[in-house]
């Protein structure tokens, strides 16, 4: 099942190629920044991506919003796009920002336990406790992970 | 879905049973908050616990024959509406989840009143009843947009309870923020995965999914989103690269939440691995027959060995349970990848059997932090003779993990055993012995520890009350029960086994 890369392939597929892209680089972000912060901007980039995963398969070309006429007479030549993709997604960014909002209070509490929200910094902090607590308690294996 | 053309409409309470085991623990979480008090709401949160235990037992009684119940949300027949579907699989996971969280949250007063400020009480129990509502909704939803909806709400809850830790060690809110990224990570990957189905389907009920991809056949997006899934799930499963948030979260969170975390939500996520890789799609889809056993397989036996060797060199025995939980997890999958039937008998046993083994184990930890302030071995030592109630429980687990006969883990650990060698992967049932070996080792750390030294130093005489010895008490008791009857456990993972290799003529 060969895919040829005909220009009709590649700019009919232009919302899956942006989503690829907004997913790689919400996950990158997440991956290699050390701020805290960053991190959860990267996540929402991460998520959004999905969405638009989500909205772009729901849609048919030349569909029209899914809302029956007044009169419910309904003419057959007019094609709708799917709307339950929408809805899940609905679903979805409640989650979202569900999580953004839960992540953002952690980082607030992180900053006032340890007044830093750079990873750097915190790994120098944790790995600062856990030397104590090998002192005090005999060594031990793993580490932060 | 000929077999349920019928229009179903539940009529009688019993036939309502199904989305009361979600909703009992759903409206008594807000219910917490409104009341706003403290007694009250310990109380709202255990009796709604132990209702939704009675349902999960009337369930299970129903199902355990092999029957299926399906209940069409607001009388929406699938695949258009929301379906919950109980067979003997879920019924049993329910079942887990529902025993462990009764259990838990008596010893969860005494143990939260030292390690979380009382203000924080009530909203504690909201958080605790939700994350048991999502664990629930997981497992009976035969939808699978639900499975993401109720993954997220208990995953949610979790980061929040285990940020609770922080009172004691600040370090719970990094391992909180960490199990977030990757957990939500792991949510949105399944999502993808979904929607990638949801492409080649058009549907989201599970077993309509079964039946079309069935009948396409295998194509590249359904690899791909084979591939997300499990990636997705594995995160929450925790399988072995992918554990990396698992130590610190069990380590900081309050000893009730690791208890009830580790017996459960691992568990339940186990459960979704399942469900995807045997009800929706076919063990006889070969990339999945592959993926199982050249990617899952290794990893599995990796988990079971470098788990256990770092669990032997820890200094403190909570985290030595969490990389033990590791190691454990990987005798799961190692019975789901040999894709027979007593393999998988033998994964769901043993989740079932793990729960209750790592629950005894993370109540006795909870009830030495209470006592001494920390769980590091040169703080417990000695203290067999000052908790001899606590350290004999807390000897009865290791046993049933480490597998002797006389315990729950032996069973399970037997028919893994069985279960390789039935199929001819005899070096694997030898590595299986071999890595109980390496569980012998950091058991026997903690029982020497506990037993053959001194008390060190000056003890804080506050003795592990009642309400926690109780709890810790019935769950070792059934680790001895459940390695002697062993029927009712064999017959559940059975027929939950016969189900799942069905395949669609399981979910149907």
């Amino acid at each position: 099942m060969g895919i040829d890369f005909t220009w009709e392939y590649v700019v009919g597929h232009f919302n899956y190629w942006l989503f690829s892209v907004l997913m790689m680089t919400g996950l990158y972000i997440v991956v290699a920044k050390g701020n805290l912060v960053k991190k959860i901007v990267g996540l929402n980039i991460f998520q959004t991506s999905v969405f638009m995963l989500y909205i772009s398969m729901g849609k048919i070309s030349g569909g029209t919003a899914p809302i029956f006429p007044l009169d419910m007479e309904i003419d057959p030549d007019v094609v709708y796009s799917n709307p339950l993709p929408h809805v899940l997604i609905l679903t979805a960014i409640v989650v979202g920002v569900a999580t953004t909002s839960l992540g953002l209070a952690l980082i607030v509490r992180i900053r006032e336990e340890y007044n830093t929200i750079e990873e750097d910094d915190l790994l120098l902090i944790e790995q600062a406790i856990v030397n104590t607590e090998n002192a005090l308690h005999g060594k031990s294996m793993g580490g932060r992970a | 879905m000929a077999v349920d053309a019928t229009q179903h409409v539940a009529m009688t309470f019993t036939e309502h049973l199904p989305v009361l085991q979600v909703l009992v623990t759903f409206v008594a979480a807000p219910l917490v908050v409104l009341l706003g008090s403290r007694q009250l709401s310990w109380l709202i949160a255990f009796v709604a616990s132990a209702v939704s235990f009675v349902i999960a037992i009337f369930l299970l009684m129903q199902v355990i024959d092999g029957s299926v119940i399906s209940y069409h949300i607001g009388g929406w027949a699938p695949p258009l509406g929301i379906e919950y579907r109980v067979d003997a699989t879920n019924a049993f996971v329910i079942l887990l989840v529902t025993a462990i969280s009764t259990i838990v949250l008596p010893y969860a007063r005494e143990s939260i009143k030292d390690e979380i400020p009382a203000k924080h009480h009530t909203l504690f129990y909201a958080a605790f009843l939700l994350c048991i509502t999502g664990l629930l909704g997981v497992a009976i939803t035969g939808d699978a947009f639900n499975v993401f909806v109720f993954l997220e709400i208990s995953s949610l809850s979790t980061y929040v309870l285990i940020a609770q830790g922080s009172y004691r060690d600040k370090r719970a809110l990094t391992a909180a923020y960490d199990y977030l990224i990757m957990g939500t990570i792991g949510a949105t990957f399944f999502v993808i995965g979904l929607g990638m189905l949801y492409m080649v389907t058009g549907t989201l009920n599970m077993a309509d999914i079964a039946e079309r991809i069935a009948d396409q056949g295998s194509n590249r997006t359904v690899r791909a989103a084979f591939g997300f899934i499990v990636v997705g799930i594995g995160l929450k499963v925790a399988i072995y690269p992918l554990h990396l948030w698992l130590p610190n979260a069990y380590t900081f969170a309050p000893s009730a939440v690791t208890v009830f975390l580790a017996a459960t939500a691992t568990k339940v996520a186990v459960y979704i691995l399942l469900r995807f890789t045997f009800s929706v799609f076919q063990p006889a889809f070969l990339f999945e027959v592959n993926t199982l056993e050249y990617i899952i397989l290794p990893f599995a036996i990796v988990a079971m060995f470098a788990a256990s060797f770092i669990a032997i060199f820890q200094n403190d025995f909570k985290r030595m349970l969490a990389y033990s939980s590791i190691a454990q997890i990987g005798y799961m999958l190692l019975g789901i990848s040999l894709l027979t039937e007593t393999g998988l008998t033998a994964a769901i046993a043993h989740l079932f059997n793990h729960g209750i083994t790592k629950a005894v184990l993370f109540m006795g930890v909870g009830a030495l932090v209470l006592k001494t302030g920390g769980s590091f071995y040169n703080r417990i030592e000695g203290m067999g003779k000052i908790m001899p109630w606590t350290s004999a429980a807390i000897v009865i687990g290791g046993l049933s993990l480490i597998g002797v006969p006389g315990t729950a883990g032996f069973i399970s650990k037997w028919l893994l055993v069985e279960a390789s060698i039935e199929k001819g992967w005899w070096p694997v049932s030898v590595l299986i012995v071999l890595s109980s070996l390496l569980a012998v080792i950091y058991v026997w750390r903690v029982i020497e520890t506990l037993y053959l030294k001194a008390p060190e130093g000056p003890v804080l005489q506050k003795a592990a009350p009642l309400s926690m010895l109780i709890p810790l008490w019935i769950a070792a008791l059934a680790c001895i029960w459940f390695g002697f009857a062993t029927d009712i456990t064999l017959s559940a993972s059975r027929s939950a086994a016969q189900g799942l290799l069905a395949g669609t003529a399981g979910m149907m």
